[in-house]
C-alpha cells in the first residue's frame, strides 16, 4: 500500500511537470529572447549571450511606448471604477429586488454578455464618431462602461443572490432605506466579489484589442498597449529581440496585479461557472 | 340593517390600506427603476438601438457617407452567394468548435483532474497552469508566431534537433489552426480553475461507496466524476462554441505578424492570412464594414453572428437545467 502511494505521488507530480513545462516554457523562451542581441535573436540559440538588460529600457523610450501605457492604465481604471460603481446597483436590483420583468432582464443581461462586440459595432461606431466627433479617443470605449457591464453585473449578482436576505431586512428594521442596506450592509459582505470583478473589469480593458482598433486606429496618440504592440511588431519586423521585449512589458503588469490577486481573481473565476 | 355600519366601518379601514399599499407599490416600483436605471439607459444606447440599426442597414446600401437607399435583400444574397470570405470563415468557425472546443474542454478537464490529486507545492502548480489565461491575447499571440515561427522560432528548433518534422505554422494553411489550437489550449488556465471547483464538489462518499464495492479509478471517474460534473462540461462546451464564434484577436495578429504586413495606418491587411484559413466571421464585418466601406454587408455578417450567438446563449439558459440560470 505504501509502495503504491509513493509510485501515485511520483506519476502524479511527473505528469504535473510536464504539463507546467507546457504552460511555462513560453513565457521562459519569450524573456530570454527579449534579452538577447538582434543577430542572436535569429539564430537557434535560447540563452541570451550577453544578457541585454537594456533591450527593456530601449523599448520604454521608443516613441509612444510610454503614452500606450499611460492610455491603457486611464482606459482600464477609468472604466473598471465606472463599470463597478454603475454595476453594483444593478446588480443589487436583480438578485434582492422582487419585480415583474425581472428574469426577463437577467436574460437580457447574460444575452449582452455573450454577444460578440462585433455585432452592434458598425452603428455604434457611425453614433460616437457622425454624432458626437469622438473618433480617435478612447472615450467611445469608456463612457458606455458607466451604464453598467453585463459581466460584471452577472458576476456581481450570482455572489448577491447567496447572501442571505436577513441581512437587509435587519438593516432596514435598524432604520436604513435600501440604498443605505447595499451601502454599508452589503456591499462590505460582497468585497471579496466586487474586487472580482473589478479585476476581470481591468484584464478586459488592458486586454482589448478590438475597442481601440475601431476608434483610435487613425490616432497612435490615443492607442493602447494591446493594440499599439502590433505595429511595434510591424516597425521592428526583424528584431524579435525587441518585439519579444514589448511583449513582456505588456504581459508585465498583469501578471504583477495577478500576483497580488490571485484569491479574488480565482474566486471569480469559480463564480462564472460553478455557482448558478 | 346592523350589517351596513359594519361594511362601512370595513371600508373606511381597507381603503387607507389599499392605498398606502399602491404608494409603497408605486415607491418600489420607483426604487427598482432607480436601481437599474443605469443598466435600462445602457441597454437602450448600447443594444436595443445599435442592433435595430443593425437590421436596418443590412437592408441599404450604405458606405458611412452618402445616404443609405434601400436595397432589400440584395446584401443578404451578396453575404450568402457571392461574398468569397464568407463560407470559408464558416468553415472555420466549424473547424474551431470541432477541434479548438474539444480539445480545450479535454485538456482543461484533464489539468483539473491533474490539480486536484497533485499533493505537493500544489499552489505552485496551479499558478503555472493559470497564468498563461492572463496573458494579454494580443501578446500571447505574438509570443506564438514568435516561438512557433518556421525558420528560427524555438519550437522547430527543438522538433528538427528531435529528428521531428518542421511545420510551417501560422504561414501554412493546413497548420495556422493547429497552432491558433495551441495558443488556446495554453490558455486554458479558466477552465482548469472551473473544473477543479467542480471536482471538489463532488461528493466524497460517493468515492468511498465505490471503493468499497471495489470499482476501480477508471469505473469510478465513469460512474462518479463525470455525471457530477457534466453540468461543468456542458457549460464549458457552449461557452466555448460562443467564444470559438466571437474569436477575432488571435487569428487576425497571428495572420499580420505571420505574413509581415507592416501595418499602423497606411497599408490595409486583408484578414485570413495564409489562404483564408484564419478568417473568422467577426474578421469579416470588420473587413467589410472598416475596410471596404460596404456597411450593409457588413451588417449582414454581423446579424449571422448574433443569431448564432443568441442560438447558444439561449442552450445556457433553458428554463430546467439552464446552465447560467435566470432564476434563483
Amino acid at each position: 500500500m505504501r509502495r503504491k502511494e509513493t509510485l501515485h505521488w511520483v506519476a502524479v507530480h511527473s505528469l504535473g511537470i510536464a504539463a507546467a513545462l507546457f504552460f511555462v516554457l513560453p513565457f521562459v523562451f519569450v524573456f530570454l529572447t527579449a534579452l538577447m542581441s538582434d543577430q542572436q535573436a535569429l539564430t537557434r540559440d535560447l540563452w541570451p549571450k550577453p544578457f541585454q538588460w537594456h533591450n527593456l529600457i530601449d523599448v520604454l523610450n521608443t516613441p509612444g511606448f510610454l503614452t500606450w501605457w499611460k492610455n491603457s492604465l486611464f482606459y482600464a481604471v477609468v472604466g473598471t471604477l465606472l463599470a463597478v460603481t454603475s454595476s453594483i446597483p444593478v446588480a443589487y436590483a436583480l438578485a434582492k429586488f422582487k419585480f415583474r420583468g425581472r428574469s426577463l432582464a437577467l436574460m437580457i443581461v447574460i444575452a449582452t454578455m455573450m454577444l460578440p462586440p462585433q455585432v452592434v459595432i458598425v452603428p455604434m461606431y457611425l453614433f460616437w464618431t457622425q454624432q458626437l466627433g469622438m473618433s480617435g479617443t478612447l472615450w467611445p470605449l469608456i463612457i458606455p462602461m458607466a451604464f453598467g457591464e453585463a459581466f460584471t453585473i452577472f458576476l456581481l449578482r450570482q455572489f448577491l443572490v447567496s447572501i442571505p436576505k436577513e441581512y437587509v431586512e435587519a438593516a432596514k428594521i435598524d432604520g436604513c432605506n435600501d440604498f443605505k442596506a447595499m451601502i454599508r450592509v452589503i456591499m462590505p459582505m460582497a468585497k471579496p466579489a466586487i474586487s472580482a470583478v473589478a479585476l476581470f473589469q481591468f484584464f478586459y480593458c488592458w486586454n482589448d484589442y478590438f475597442g481601440p482598433q475601431i476608434y483610435a486606429s487613425d490616432n497612435p496618440a490615443a492607442w493602447t498597449l494591446s493594440y499599439g504592440l502590433e505595429s511595434f511588431k510591424s516597425a521592428h519586423h526583424t528584431n524579435w529581440n525587441l518585439t519579444m521585449a514589448a511583449t513582456v512589458l505588456v504581459m508585465a503588469p498583469v501578471i504583477i496585479l495577478f500576483f497580488f490577486a490571485q484569491k479574488a481573481f480565482i474566486e471569480g473565476v469559480t463564480l462564472t461557472g460553478v455557482k448558478g | 340593517m346592523t350589517s351596513f355600519p359594519a361594511t362601512d366601518e370595513a371600508v373606511r379601514i381597507a381603503a387607507p390600506a389599499q392605498g398606502s399599499l399602491r404608494r409603497k407599490r408605486r415607491r418600489e416600483t420607483l426604487r427598482n427603476l432607480a436601481f437599474l436605471s443605469p443598466w435600462l439607459l445602457g441597454v437602450g444606447l448600447f443594444f436595443l438601438y445599435p442592433l435595430f440599426s443593425t437590421i436596418y442597414f443590412s437592408f441599404v446600401k450604405y458606405d458611412g457617407y452618402t445616404p443609405p437607399t434601400l436595397v432589400g435583400l440584395r446584401n443578404w444574397k451578396y453575404v450568402f452567394t457571392d461574398f468569397p470570405n464568407f463560407w470559408p470563415a464558416m468553415e472555420n468557425t466549424v473547424w474551431l468548435v470541432l477541434i479548438m472546443v474539444t480539445l480545450r474542454v479535454a485538456f482543461g478537464l484533464g489539468i483539473g483532474l491533474l490539480i486536484t490529486k497533485i499533493k505537493t507545492g500544489a499552489g505552485l502548480f496551479r499558478t503555472a497552469f493559470y497564468l498563461p489565461y492572463l496573458a494579454p491575447p494580443v501578446a500571447a499571440t505574438m509570443s506564438f508566431a514568435f516561438l512557433l515561427n518556421p525558420g528560427t522560432g524555438p519550437v522547430n528548433n527543438i522538433l528538427g534537433a528531435l529528428g521531428l518534422p518542421q511545420p510551417g505554422w501560422f504561414n501554412d494553411p493546413t497548420w495556422s489552426k493547429p497552432a491558433l489550437t495551441l495558443l488556446a489550449i495554453w490558455g486554458i488556465g479558466d477552465l482548469m480553475v472551473i473544473f477543479m471547483a467542480s471536482l471538489l464538489d463532488v461528493p466524497k462518499e460517493q468515492y468511498e461507496a465505490s471503493e468499497l464495492d471495489g470499482a476501480g479509478p477508471l469505473r469510478r471517474f465513469q460512474h462518479i466524476t463525470l455525471p457530477n460534473i457534466s453540468p461543468i462540461i456542458m457549460f464549458a462546451v457552449v461557452t466555448g462554441i460562443i467564444q470559438a464564434m466571437q474569436y477575432y484577436t488571435q487569428p487576425l495578429v497571428a495572420g499580420k505578424v505571420a505574413s509581415g504586413v507592416i501595418g499602423g495606418s497606411g497599408q490595409q491587411f486583408e484578414p485570413g492570412y495564409p489562404d483564408k484559413s484564419t478568417l473568422t466571421l467577426p474578421q469579416l464585418v470588420y473587413n467589410l464594414g472598416f475596410q471596404r466601406f460596404d456597411i450593409g454587408s457588413a451588417s449582414v455578417v454581423a446579424l449571422v453572428l448574433f443569431v448564432l450567438s443568441m442560438i447558444f446563449t439561449g442552450l445556457l439558459m433553458r428554463r430546467r437545467g439552464g446552465l447560467l440560470s435566470a432564476e434563483d
